[in-house]
Parts: C-alpha cells; sequence; structure tokens
C-alpha cells in the first residue's frame, strides 16, 4: 500500500462525517477498530506465518485493565492507557515464551488455550472482572480537554490513533525487520542458515502484535465504555482472523478490507438474521474452501482478467 | 609438543541414531584451512546427516564438532551461521516470491545488525542492494538481478544458491549436492564457479557427480552406513580395495 | 484447605476419576485424529455437546440411556464422516485451512444446536438403576459416577484391542508413525482418514451423553470442552491412546480439586500442567508439526 493511496484514504475517510449520520460514524468507528485489530493479527499470520486463535486476549486484556484501573483507583486515562498497554505487552512477552515453543498448528492449539485461560478468568476471577455483568460505568478519554461523547469527534480521535497505528505497522512490514519476518514465514530453516535468530524474529513480532492489538482494545473500551467477558472468547478471536484471511494475509490492506467486510456484516445480518455465529460459521467455510487467498487478492484477479479482456 | 594449525572443522566421535538406526556412527575427520573436502558414499550413507549435524540443523547423540577451534556442538543453527559458517541445500529453498537481489540482501542481512530494524524502509538500503547485486555478478547473475526467482531456471536457481553462501562471507562452505539435476553446460558453469572461491575458505561438499567432484575434491571422504571407511587423498581414495567394495557392493 | 474431613477427598477423587473418564472419550478421538491425519479437529467440542443434545432427546423421546448412548454416538460420527468426506478432505495438504474448517463448522453447530434445543441449561437424567449412591464406611458415593469410570475404563480397553490387536489398529499406528511409509505400504489412507475421523466423532457423541448428567448440557459446552481437550493432548502426546488416558486423570483431578479448593483461579491452574510440560518437553510433542 503505498504512500498515495494511504493519504487518498486518510482524506476520504475524513470526509465521511460530512455526508453520514450518527450511525454511520459510528459504524465506520467500529471499522477502524476492527481494522487495527486485524492489522495486529496480521503481523503474526500474514507476515509471520503464525495462525493464532488467540489473539482476543490481548484486546480484551487491554480494555479490562483501562475499565479496572478508572473503577478501582479512579485513574485517568492519561496514566491508565500507557499502563493498560504496558501491562497487555508484559503479558504478550509472557505468553509468547510459551506459545512459541511450538508452530503451526502446534502454536494455534496453544494460542487457543491460551486465550481460553483468559476468557475463563474474566468470568470467574468476579472481584476484579466482576465477572459476567463486566465492567460498566467508564468513560472516554478527554485529550486536550475536548469531550468525546458524541459520535463525530469520537470518530475523529479513533481516525487518527487508527493512522498512526496503521503507518506503524506499515513501517514495520516494509523494514529490514518485516523482510526478515517474511522469510522465516517462507524458509524457516534457509533463514537458520543464513544467521538469523528465527526464534527471536517471531517472539519480537509476538510482542509487537500484542501491543497494537492492545491499541485497538483501548479504543474499544473507549467506545463501548463498556467491558464484557465475550470480547475475550474464541468467536471474537476467529473473527479477527476471519477479517485477515477474508481480506488477504498478503497485503497490508487485506485486513482492513477484511474487517469492513466483518464489521458491517455483523450489523446488517444482525439486524435479520438472529444466529450471527452461524453465519460466521459459513462465511469461514465458504471463504476457506473457494477463497483461500482472501478477498483482495481475489478482487485483483477478477479486475486483472476484466482488465485483459478489455483490452 | 606443538599444537599445529587450527583446523577448519573438526569432528571428533560424533553419533546421531534415529530410533535406533544409527545415521552416523562414531564419526571423526578433521579439515584443514583452506582445503578443499568431498563427501562421498552410496545413498543412505549418512552424508546430509552429517552435514545436517556439523550445520546444527540435527543434535548429535554424542561427539564434538569444533570450527576453527571453537566448541559448537551446543549452539543453534544460526549462531554457527554467525561463527563464519554457510551452507546450500540440497533441495532449493529460496524465497520464490522475491527477486534474486532480494534473495541475496536476505543472506547479507544474516549477519548484519541492520536485520533488527524494524522502522525504517529497506527498499531505501540502495547500499543492501547495490551489494547484492555484486554478489550476484560474481555467478553471473547480474543480469536478472530484479527477477522473480520463480522466473529463473533450475541451473540458474543452485547458482542462487551458491551466490547466497558466499554473500554470508563464510570462512567454512558446506555445499549439499550442488551440481544436483543440472544438465551437462550448466554443470560447467558452476564448476567454473567452485573454482573460483577464493583459499581463504574452506569448502567441504557432498556429490554424486563422480566426474566433476573428483576434479574438484584434494581430500576425499567416504562415508557407508555412517561410518568413514576410507579417508585420503583422490588417488588414495580411488584406488583403496574398500572403496570398490562399497559401491559395488560387498 | 486441609482440614477437610476424608470423605472430602474421598468423593473428590470420585468425582475427579469421573471427569477424567469423561476426558478420556473426548480426548481419545480427538488425539487419534491429530495423530493420524494431522487435524486439530476444533469442532470436537462440538460434537461432544451435539452427542448429549442428541442424547437428550432420544431419553426425552422414551428410550432407555443405552439407546441414547448408541444413537448420539452413532449420529455424530455419520455428521463427522459426512464432514469429513465432503469438507476436509477437499482441503487435502493444507492443514491449516482444514483447521479453521474445523472452526467454522463448530460455530454451525454450536449456534444451530442453540436454536434446536433453546439456550437454557438441561440436565440429562441418569438411567434409573444407577441413581442413589453406594455406601462405603459412611461415605456416601454417587452410582453413577462410578459408572461413569467404568464405562470410560471399558472403553479404554476397547481401543487398546483395536489399535494392538487388529489390522485395521495396526493401519493406524502405522499411519500416525510414519504416514509415508504407510501409503508406500499400500495402507488405504482415505478410507482410513474417514473410519478415525467417524471413530473419533462416535467417541466425542457417546462421551457427551455419558456426561450429560455429570456436567448437563448447555450452550457453551462445546467451548469449555475443547481448551480441556487441547491440554490433554498437550499433556500426554498427539496420537498417543495411553498418554490421552493419563492426562485426561491427570487433569480431571486438577479441574476438581482446584474448582473447589481455589475456584476463583481454578481455570489458570488447569493449563499450569500444560505450560509446564511445553517448557520442560515441547519437542517431542509439536517436533512434526510444526514448521
Amino acid at each position: 500500500m503505498n504512500r498515495t493511496a494511504l493519504i487518498v484514504c486518510a482524506v476520504l475517510a475524513a470526509l465521511i462525517p460530512l455526508v453520514a449520520g450518527d450511525y454511520y460514524i459510528n459504524l465506520s468507528s467500529q471499522i477502524l477498530i476492527a481494522a487495527v485489530f486485524a492489522l495486529s493479527l496480521n503481523l503474526l499470520v500474514g507476515y509471520g506465518g503464525l495462525t493464532s486463535l488467540g489473539h482476543a486476549a490481548y484486546m480484551g486484556v487491554s480494555a479490562y485493565l483501562s475499565g479496572w484501573l478508572f473503577l478501582k483507583f479512579g485513574m485517568g486515562h492519561m496514566l491508565s492507557a500507557p499502563l493498560a498497554l504496558l501491562g497487555t505487552t508484559l503479558m504478550a512477552a509472557l505468553f509468547g515464551l510459551v506459545a512459541l515453543r511450538a508452530s503451526g498448528i502446534g502454536f494455534l492449539m496453544i494460542t487457543l488455550a491460551l486465550g481460553q485461560v483468559l476468557w475463563g478468568l474474566a468470568f470467574r476471577w468476579v472481584t476484579v472482572t466482576n465477572g459476567d455483568n463486566g465492567l460498566s460505568g467508564l468513560t472516554r478519554p478527554m485529550p486536550f480537554g475536548i469531550d468525546l461523547t458524541g459520535a463525530l469527534p469520537f470518530y475523529y480521535f479513533t481516525l487518527i490513533i487508527s493512522i498512526i497505528s496503521i503507518v506503524c505497522i506499515a513501517a514495520f512490514a516494509y523494514s529490514a525487520f518485516g523482510a526478515v519476518l517474511r522469510g522465516t514465514r517462507d524458509q524457516p530453516r534457509r533463514m537458520l542458515a543464513l544467521g538469523h535468530n528465527v526464534w527471536m524474529v517471531r517472539y519480537v513480532t509476538f510482542i509487537t502484535a500484542g501491543f497494537w492489538s492492545a491499541v485497538s482494545g483501548l479504543l474499544y473500551v473507549y467506545y463501548h465504555k463498556f467491558i464484557h467477558p465475550a470480547a475475550l472468547a474464541l468467536t471474537n478471536s476467529a473473527e479477527v482472523l476471519l477479517m485477515v484471511i477474508a481480506g488477504g494475509t498478503g497485503t497490508l490492506i487485506g485486513p482492513v478490507v477484511g474487517a469492513a467486510v466483518v464489521v458491517l456484516l455483523k450489523n446488517y445480518v444482525s439486524a435479520y438474521v438472529e444466529r450471527w455465529t452461524m453465519l460466521l460459521g459459513f462465511v469461514f467455510l465458504l471463504i476457506v474452501l473457494f477463497m483461500p487467498d482472501g478477498l483482495v487478492p481475489g478482487v485483483k484477479r477478477l479486475w486483472m482478467r476484466f482488465a485483459r479482456r478489455r483490452a | 609438543m606443538n599444537p599445529g594449525p587450527v583446523m577448519a572443522l573438526e569432528v571428533r566421535n560424533l553419533s546421531k541414531s534415529f530410533g535406533g538406526l544409527p545415521a552416523t556412527n562414531d564419526v571423526s575427520l578433521a579439515i584443514a584451512a583452506g582445503e578443499r573436502r568431498l563427501i562421498i558414499g552410496p545413498n543412505g550413507a549418512g552424508k546430509t546427516t552429517l552435514f545436517n549435524l556439523i550445520t546444527g540443523d540435527l543434535r548429535g547423540d554424542k561427539g564434538s564438532i569444533k570450527i576453527f577451534g571453537e566448541e559448537v556442538a551446543r549452539l543453534r543453527t544460526d549462531q554457527r551461521a554467525q561463527r563464519g559458517l554457510a551452507r546450500t541445500f540440497q533441495i532449493i529453498t529460496l524465497f520464490p516470491r522475491d527477486t534474486l537481489a532480494h534473495n541475496v540482501v536476505l543472506a547479507m542481512l544474516g549477519l548484519s545488525p541492520a536485520r533488527w530494524d524494524a522502522l525504517r524502509p529497506l527498499a531505501r538500503r540502495r547500499d543492501l542492494y547495490e551489494k547484492a547485486r555484486e554478489v550476484l555478478a560474481r555467478v553471473g547473475l547480474e543480469a536478472v538481478a530484479e527477477r522473480p526467482l520463480s522466473q529463473i531456471s533450475y541451473g540458474e536457481k543452485r547458482r542462487v544458491e551458491i551466490a547466497m553462501a558466499l554473500a554470508q562471507n563464510p570462512k567454512l562452505l558446506l555445499l549439499d549436492e550442488p551440481l544436483a539435476g543440472l544438465s551437462h553446460e550448466e554443470r560447467q558453469g558452476v564448476q567454473a564457479l567452485l573454482a573460483a572461491i577464493p583459499r581463504d575458505i574452506t569448502v567441504v561438499m557432498i556429490e554424486h557427480d563422480m566426474d566433476t567432484a573428483l576434479s574438484f575434491a584434494e581430500q576425499i571422504t567416504l562415508l557407508h552406513y555412517g561410518k568413514v571407511i576410507v579417508e585420503g587423498t583422490r588417488a588414495e581414495v580411488v584406488a583403496h580395495p574398500r572403496t570398490r567394495e562399497v559401491y559395488l557392493g560387498a | 484447605m486441609f482440614d477437610k474431613p476424608l470423605a472430602f477427598w474421598l468423593i473428590q477423587s470420585l468425582n475427579s476419576l469421573s471427569l477424567g473418564g469423561l476426558l478420556f472419550l473426548l480426548s481419545a478421538g480427538f488425539s487419534l485424529i491429530f495423530g493420524l491425519m494431522r487435524i486439530a479437529n476444533l469442532s470436537h467440542g462440538a460434537y461432544f455437546m451435539l452427542g448429549a443434545y442428541i442424547g437428550l432427546s432420544v431419553l426425552r423421546a422414551g428410550y432407555s440411556f443405552g439407546v441414547a448412548m448408541v444413537v448420539a454416538g452413532l449420529a455424530v460420527a455419520l455428521m463427522g464422516g459426512l464432514i469429513e468426506r465432503f469438507v476436509i478432505r477437499r482441503l487435502a495438504g493444507n492443514p491449516l485451512a482444514q483447521v479453521l474448517a474445523t472452526l467454522g463448522i463448530a460455530f454451525i453447530i454450536a449456534d444451530g444446536s442453540l436454536l434446536v434445543w433453546t439456550g437454557d441449561p438441561q440436565q440429562l437424567p441418569s438411567p434409573e438403576f444407577l441413581q442413589g449412591v453406594f455406601r462405603l464406611e459412611g461415605v456416601a458415593f454417587p452410582k453413577y459416577r462410578v459408572a461413569v469410570v467404568g464405562v470410560a475404563i471399558v472403553f479404554a480397553i476397547g481401543l487398546w484391542l483395536l489399535l494392538e490387536k487388529t489390522r485395521i489398529g495396526a493401519m493406524i499406528r502405522a499411519g500416525v508413525d510414519d504416514m509415508e511409509m504407510a501409503r508406500g505400504v499400500g495402507i488405504p489412507v482415505s478410507a482410513l482418514f474417514t473410519m478415525v475421523f467417524c471413530l473419533g466423532s462416535f467417541l466425542a457423541g457417546v462421551g457427551g451423553v455419558l456426561g450429560g448428567p455429570i456436567l448437563s448440557v448447555y450452550p457453551g459446552l462445546d467451548t469449555d470442552m475443547l481448551p480441556l481437550a487441547l491440554v490433554v493432548v498437550i499433556l500426554g502426546g498427539v496420537g498417543s491412546l495411553g498418554g490421552a488416558f493419563v492426562g485426561s486423570f491427570i487433569i480431571g483431578f486438577i479441574y476438581t480439586f482446584g474448582q473447589t479448593l481455589f475456584p476463583d483461579l481454578a481455570y489458570m491452574i488447569l493449563f499450569l500442567p500444560m505450560i509446564i510440560v511445553l517448557a520442560i518437553r515441547p519437542r517431542g510433542l509439536f517436533g512434526r508439526i510444526g514448521a
């Protein structure tokens, strides 16, 4: 995704509120939050070749930390945000040590199990997390004294944070480290023979992915002003994986497209269909069976075929 | 007592078994700096296993491996590469989606602190890509440096393998069947490449193609059932009765 | 903690054993499928749950517990066979895609069950002759739980006999050990895959019914059981029946005692052995599967 494309998208995104009402502005905020979440997972899945089914854990823990620090200590966001990010990143550092004892399907199973631990903890550790009731009565930050309660100001706040996140993730992806990471995905044995410490590369990526997931977690809890154990459920980890796979793992824009598709589907479909989870399952199945590369490469191929026929 | 010059590679009593079957059976050998050593043996003799033990892809059950005097048997593969060890693979394990230049850059990054840079775009590092083109020129592939690897011929891919290994500026180079699957012409090209490798690089090669390999090798080690059977100069090994036994069946 | 009477320890031990027995039925199938086909069947928890729901309906229709077990087992086995044949086989050679497909199927089954059987937790009634307790030294041991342990042991022996003493078992063991060799020797791998997948699904379905009187059946049972199966397999080793047996009972004990002694943190204590095993001995477990 080159510089001009990013700027164009950012400008377009900034102009959305001019043509849309509160409902669509809120929807756009949700898409942005999901996009950051999906991009963080894509570092692991797309660039690292490590499929995780426990990524919701980092988003959820970050959200819970933020909420808990506010409810327990009355801590302001200036302090609770970096603390939440730090806490989650440390957790990712710890979990990475366990998860990276394997790769491939072993890694998938371990991340799933770890994610379930945290989900169970969120439910059972009622004294801290308030269990099934979740943490409510949370607030949005007030950067420079600006009130973010309305859909519009919150959208611009989210947009700014999202753009910063996307730029950082893009820098990571296009850097030498990013190239080495992709190398470890394609030929780990060869990379070892070339002198690369494959484990360390994966570990750093794991922690980085956890960090950006934590950022999306903060945006999430600010948007909803509420956090519930369901945010850490396997369904959520599967959803974000679906976003990445649906959009296409090989690109930077793929997960963003995937995030938009899943969020829009969820919003429109749940108005008509009660069984969102079942639909999610079917969509997963269909994409895995028929369009394993994802939508962005699939659409690109169709476009090229169309362009060739015209020429 | 004069300890003598440091051996480039010194293997002592190296053993590795798979489920009771010894693939490498108490192997000892010493390769001097700058030497050209050829490892031969029939299929299943344990040649590639021996290579994998030296590079660290496999952990030996017992024995010592010293590279220029340093014990490396407990080190990871990448740590051994950091100490001047490079290898090529029997099967092409390159990066097909990337250009030749990018493949070589990945090799160069392996030993450079730049590989941890997660901020600046790699594409801006013109210096790395220039060096990569130089390395590719050494193996005669400069013209196709910007082509994706998937678009070049098999023979050219074999040369890229060697280019990647040379890009690591190794002191000890292990070549696993570098001539495998090449046409007669391509073989000549790779042979010339191998002959041109400077003497400050010690080369150990596994090969089946006897004619080509024999012209390259100075010292030969013959393996069979994971054991060293015969060792010596080219002439000695060729003339040795056990060599004939191994290849014609005892 | 140590002031609890002997009865407490004995009863919790029985609970641990019965949970272990259920976990064995759940994870033996998962382990075999993983060991032979290299697929982490993420719908396995859903199969367990579906078995329980089907058993519930069969019992409500007036049939006996035994019939419920058989019908549920066969129904889930049939479904598993169809899924293996029409979804998993299509994705052969791409284990990651296969795993993701099983995830999608898990969601479909879970949500579908919600549709058919509603969201209320329901407890399956245990068979009449097993209701009540055994009294031993004044301690009351529920008959049903003892029976569960017995049934699990019977299945364990049956599976052991299948694997060790029959031709099919030998083929399965060969496939688990070395797939390439097995193919080369002429073992009908496709048919074997379908068979093992059906067998694993059958065990999960039966386990669900068997567990019904103890665990009840509710939406979310699938996501409660799946990680337990994962932990057992990580502990006991992939494709190892003995490992699944031992691992199931270890987890049964840890989970049961953890729940009663440290309810807040029980879930975490469960995964501690997994983490310890991974820290000490990961390669033997995932060396074959990792990239």
